[in-house]
């Protein structure tokens, strides 16, 4: 398996409480992995060290094999809470990874232009994100993300702020950006639900300290179409079976 | 006419009306009518004599200011960015903001004497604190997420300060602008009246002591209109500066 980012025995901690403990993970090419697992198990913490937000406490990250320093061109983050510049427009928000990176105006616009597009947006350039709903803010970041083509995409439960019908559509496209862009996805979400449909891969975490218990991956229905995912067999087990276990840390 | 504009008239109205009729039953002889007042204003505006007090009073007045808000700004920003220097210096803000200026100006006059350089101080004294403390902890409050996204997208320090956290504290700096600015106004009149009268305190004072007081309100009034002129141009400009940011809460 051709991996492309890999955690190596990474241990995190904020003081004396330990978030991450000789935590190590493979996350293979072109596909998508999810971190999945109870609230508090340390998946944002993770997910913000390989985008090289935090410093680990031991322990490194490996990207095509050379170990990172800090954040890099070669990751974009989606954001939670949107992270967009109340400020700025559609436009502006979106061209902002490739303005930091000293693109020139007219080029970093179209460049935007575009992804605005693929995300939908057209129309909306000129809106400010309180004009906007959720679900297009997510696609303002999403957009943003995806314009400064990077190999890794980092999203940090992305959807979770997102309305249930929006939710469901960025899960579809979720399948069809995985299969038309040749980017790695890591993706953290705390629903098991949208964890099976849209991973190639899910490692389960497990809390206190945080560590991967088991690595999942689905095969079977990932060929049967959008609309039939959620008939299948396989993916109602699956989610059967990680509910089972994890619900012994749910409090 | 919209609606907002229709509101200011409405109260303007109000406002101008109480007076005339609190000038007229009359509330006291030392108050007189806004119609009175007005005139005053319009034999000054004639004869020249409130531009020449405008343009003694503006020095203090603008310098203080001018001061104030880019050394205060200045001074916000570092405070705000550097955990160590806010109690090393924000007491002294805090003191400034609180003490009673009018029982200091003797101080101030000893130290630099009675001419502008005083009537500075006393504009900075009264402008500069909300100016600092709101900016520092505007700078302080500047969510997380989108400093982290600017860190995730390769901003550099320098762009994290002035594209993210410099914008994202506007509002609240410019609110601190707004008091402290209107502050800073009444300082250079009190300056004016309690270290030597010139310009427009000197119109005051003058007016008061030959018992002239329709002159004595319009001095009064022209320096209130001046600073609403003033703060609703400093509304302009940051609306024009943060379109996105306003929200509703800046008024026209």
């Amino acid at each position: 398996m051709d991996t492309a980012v890999s955690v190596l025995n990474v241990t995190k901690n904020y003081g004396d409480v330990e978030a991450l403990r000789d935590l190590s993970l493979d996350f293979p090419r072109g596909q998508l992995t999810s971190l999945l697992g109870p609230s508090g198990c340390g998946k944002t913490t993770l997910l913000k060290i390989i985008a090289g937000l935090l410093e680990p406490t031991a322990g490194n990250i490996e990207i095509d094999g050379k170990q990172i320093t800090g954040p890099g061109e070669d990751r974009a983050f989606v954001f939670q809470d949107f992270a967009l510049l109340p400020w700025a427009n559609v436009l502006r928000n979106v061209s902002f990874g490739l303005e930091l990176r000293g693109v020139a105006k007219s080029e970093r616009e179209a460049i935007a232009e575009k992804y605005i597009n693929n995300v939908g947006l057209t129309g909306f350039e000129k809106s400010y994100p309180h004009e906007l709903s959720g679900g297009m803010r997510q696609r303002v970041g999403l957009a943003r993300a995806l314009s400064v083509d990077s190999k890794v995409l980092l999203l940090d439960e992305p959807f979770s702020a997102v309305d249930e019908q929006n939710r469901r559509k960025f899960q579809e496209d979720m399948l069809e950006l995985v299969r038309n862009e040749n980017k790695t996805f890591i993706f953290v979400t705390h629903s098991i639900e949208e964890a099976v449909y849209v991973s190639d891969q899910i490692a389960i975490l497990l809390p206190r300290p945080s560590r991967v218990s088991e690595i999942i991956r689905p095969k079977g229905f990932r060929s049967a179409g959008v609309e039939n995912i959620r008939r299948s067999k396989e993916y109602l087990d699956i989610v059967d079976q990680i509910w089972a276990s994890l619900r012994n840390y749910v409090e | 006419m919209n609606r907002s504009l229709f509101l200011k008239l409405l109260s303007a109205f109000i406002v101008f009306g109480t007076w005339e009729l609190a000038g007229r039953i009359p509330v006291s002889y030392a108050f007189p009518t806004f119609f009175e007042s007005m005139q005053a204003l319009f034999a000054m505006t004639m004869d020249g004599s409130i531009f020449v007090a405008y343009a003694e009073t503006l020095k203090p007045l603008t310098l203080g200011v001018a001061i104030s808000a880019v050394s205060g700004i200045g001074l916000g920003l570092w405070i705000g960015l550097s955990s160590r220097f806010e109690w090393l210096f924000s007491p002294i803000f805090i003191v400034m903001q609180a003490a009673p200026l009018a029982a200091l100006i003797p101080i101030l006059v000893m130290a630099y004497g009675i001419g502008l350089t005083s009537k500075v101080f006393v504009v900075c004294i009264m402008a500069m604190p909300v100016i600092v403390l709101n900016t520092a902890s505007a700078v302080r409050n500047t969510p997380t997420s989108i400093k982290d996204m600017g860190r995730s997208f390769l901003a550099t320090d320098r762009d994290v300060i002035l594209k993210i956290i410099i914008p994202a504290a506007s509002p609240v700096i410019f609110s601190g602008l707004r008091l402290g600015i209107s502050a800073g106004f009444i300082g250079a009149i009190l300056s004016e009246l309690k270290i030597t009268p010139t310009g427009v305190g000197d119109i005051i004072t003058y007016s008061r002591s030959i018992a002239d007081y329709p002159s004595m309100y319009a001095a009064i009034f022209s320096i209130i209109v001046l600073a609403v002129l003033f703060l609703n141009g400093l509304e302009r400009v940051e609306n024009y500066l943060f379109e996105g940011n306003n929200r509703g809460y800046v008024s026209d």
